[in-house]
């Protein structure tokens, strides 16, 4: 996949290319200080909250700034809900656009399709939350809500009032962010699969839906795997859209229907008007605990995706 | 053996059960783009773009202030992020496959996931800490630190994209390699560079969360980087949680706006993506 590397035959010899080299290099390495400086700046911020509590004022359920308690449990629970409902419906909806993108759908209409998806990347988060919290929850309070609670209300998760803004909005409106960013990884990793695979199969006789499900999905699946991980991680760190519609109660609900709150939505709303280095900090160490979230899915996402793209080149 | 018809019935199944999930995506897509037409092209005039925002109630009114502001905003992102982030990329491309160019690209990859709101509060502890104000500087530090991770990998990719040939004939000419990487290799792969550089900056624009405790807002026109400064964005998530219909009107119509600056970002972004591949194949 890479192209072959640059020749190195005149670097070093000439002073314009050493010079050239270590600039090169140093804005390599600012990459690097970048991040760097991300991590310490974020500590240094979160110091005074990670003093008084360490870490465990991730399990404490009270948040009150005013009383000076601080508990991240309610956020953490809200972002893992939230992020959990979006994934089980953007998965399935992503796998079946990545497939209709690189395997089944008209070959004409295909960049029509993937045009769309890119524009639905595009869209500022900002303008998702406006139209989430205009359409998607007046239409969740409406109508979806109500119907779920009569069809599904003995399960805990679909009891309580239909307000609208909750989870379940936050949810939705995630699944619909985060579907591009699954979508078109996963279409990237399904063209790296060889296609003597598929061939083999159409072969011997498999329809064309037998050849993805025995021979190309069997072979893609770390790399769709790293490309739910990467939805995961944008899902965890999504602010404004569900900053708008999850309704912002640091409350944990069995319900889906009730009001929430997430580490993202939490930080947005109280930073600004944060009172004292302690309430400031214990927003950075949410920030902290989210950034390391990000850290640890996108690497995994990257090395699995890497893992079925070099599997590709060896077998082709 | 299942009977070849149910065989081919499962493939059509499929097949359609795929096609649906196009439209469950799409139609989110078309009611999003339609109401905010519908509803934002009501409140769009003139003086919408130059006037300065007004308290609730009274008519008229307008982002102008915040339209200038993201432009200053994303302006000083540029500054800091573009050399940054497209040198980081034309290292990655030319030097980049020691351990070191390796670590570099895997750190910028994983980078440009961190959530942008963990960002602005880097930006916050630097500037606004140290000005004890909040400052459009900060609000740009914030912008340019998130273009870097993503402009250095897609510049990487697009200078990795420049025939080895061209690299080689400018090499035999006599030419050094430093000349050969600027004046061939960089200026061959400037049309997609630019695109590169066009969709960071309609990214940038559409940032809301990083700005809320950096650049914060301001109800009155603001040039000065150390003073508070208002954003479409924050402008439109300020309008749209308040709980006046005045208010809503203008969030649909800022966000109108905002839509139609990233999109012609977009849109732009192609075309000179088109452009490029044309002067490339002409090379």
């Amino acid at each position: 996949m890479a192209p072959p590397r640059p020749p190195r035959a005149a670097a070093g010899g000439h002073a314009g290319d050493r010079l050239f080299a270590a600039v090169l290099t140093a804005l390599g390495g600012a990459v690097l200080l970048v991040v760097g400086v991300v991590v310490l700046e974020l500590y240094r911020v979160a110091q005074p909250a990670l003093a008084k509590g360490g870490l465990r004022f991730l399990l404490d359920r009270d948040w009150d700034p005013v009383l000076g308690s601080f508990g991240a449990l309610p956020f953490v629970y809200g972002t893992l809900v939230t992020s959990g409902v979006a994934l089980l419906v953007a998965v399935p909806v992503s796998v079946g656009l990545a497939l209709f993108l690189s395997e089944m759908g008209p070959p004409r209409l295909r960049p029509i399709v993937s045009f769309l998806i890119e524009t639905l990347a595009a869209i500022p988060s900002v303008v998702y939350g406006l139209w989430g919290l205009f359409v998607v929850v007046p239409l969740l309070r409406d109508h979806v809500e109500p119907a779920l609670g009569r069809a599904l209300g003995f399960l805990p998760l679909f009891r309580g009032a239909p307000i609208g803004l909750g989870y379940l909005a936050a949810g939705l409106l995630l699944a619909i962010m985060i579907l591009p960013t699954i979508s078109s990884v996963t279409s990237e990793v399904l063209k790296t699969v060889p296609s003597s695979l598929r061939e083999g199969a159409l072969a011997l006789g498999a329809t064309r839906w037998e050849a993805i499900r025995l021979a190309v999905l069997p072979y893609a699946r770390p790399g769709i795997l790293g490309a739910v991980l990467l939805g995961l991680g944008r899902a965890l760190g999504e602010t404004m859209a569900v900053t708008m519609v999850i309704g912002n109660a640091p409350e944990i609900s069995a319900s889906l229907f009730a009001p929430g709150y997430s580490l993202p939505a939490v930080i947005a709303n109280e930073f600004a008007e944060a009172s004292g280095a302690l309430h400031l900090g214990a927003l950075a160490g949410l920030a902290l605990v989210l950034f390391g979230l990000a850290l640890v899915m996108n690497s995994a996402a990257r090395l699995l995706v890497r893992l079925v793209a070099r599997g590709g080149r060896a077998a082709a | 053996m299942r009977s070849l018809a149910l065989r081919r019935t499962v493939n059509v199944a499929v097949t359609i059960l795929c096609g649906a999930m196009v439209l469950v995506a799409v139609i989110p897509l078309g009611s999003l783009l339609w109401l905010v037409v519908s509803h934002g092209a009501a409140g769009l005039n003139l003086s919408f773009f130059t006037s300065l925002p007004t308290p609730v109630g009274e008519p008229g009114g307008g982002v102008g202030n915040a339209i200038l502001g993201t432009a200053m905003l994303v302006g000083l992102a540029c500054l800091v992020g573009l050399p940054l982030g497209i040198g980081a990329g034309v290292f990655l491309a030319e030097r980049g496959d020691g351990p070191f160019g390796r670590a570099v690209r895997f750190t910028a990859e994983v980078f440009s996931g961190v959530p942008s709101i963990v960002i602005g509060i880097v930006a916050y502890g630097l500037v606004v800490v140290t000005m004890h104000r909040f400052s459009m500087l900060a609000g740009g530090l914030a912008l340019a630190l998130l273009m870097v991770p993503t402009l250095a990998r897609s510049t990487e990719e697009l200078v990795r994209l420049v025939p080895q040939s061209l690299r080689e004939a400018s090499l035999a000419l006599g030419v050094p390699a430093w000349k050969t990487s600027l004046r061939v290799v960089l200026r061959t792969a400037l049309g997609g560079v630019v695109t590169a550089v066009l969709l960071a900056i309609a990214r940038a624009a559409g940032e809301t969360a990083p700005l809320l405790f950096t650049s914060l807002n301001n109800q009155y026109w603001n040039v000065r980087p150390d003073q508070p400064t208002a954003s479409l964005t924050v402008q439109i998530f300020n309008y749209a949680i308040s709980p006046y219909e005045d208010w809503h009107q203008k969030a649909w119509s800022a966000a109108l706006v905002l839509l139609l600056l990233v999109g012609g970002l977009n849109l732009l972004a192609r075309f000179a993506l088109r452009r490029s591949a044309a002067g490339g194949g002409h090379a």
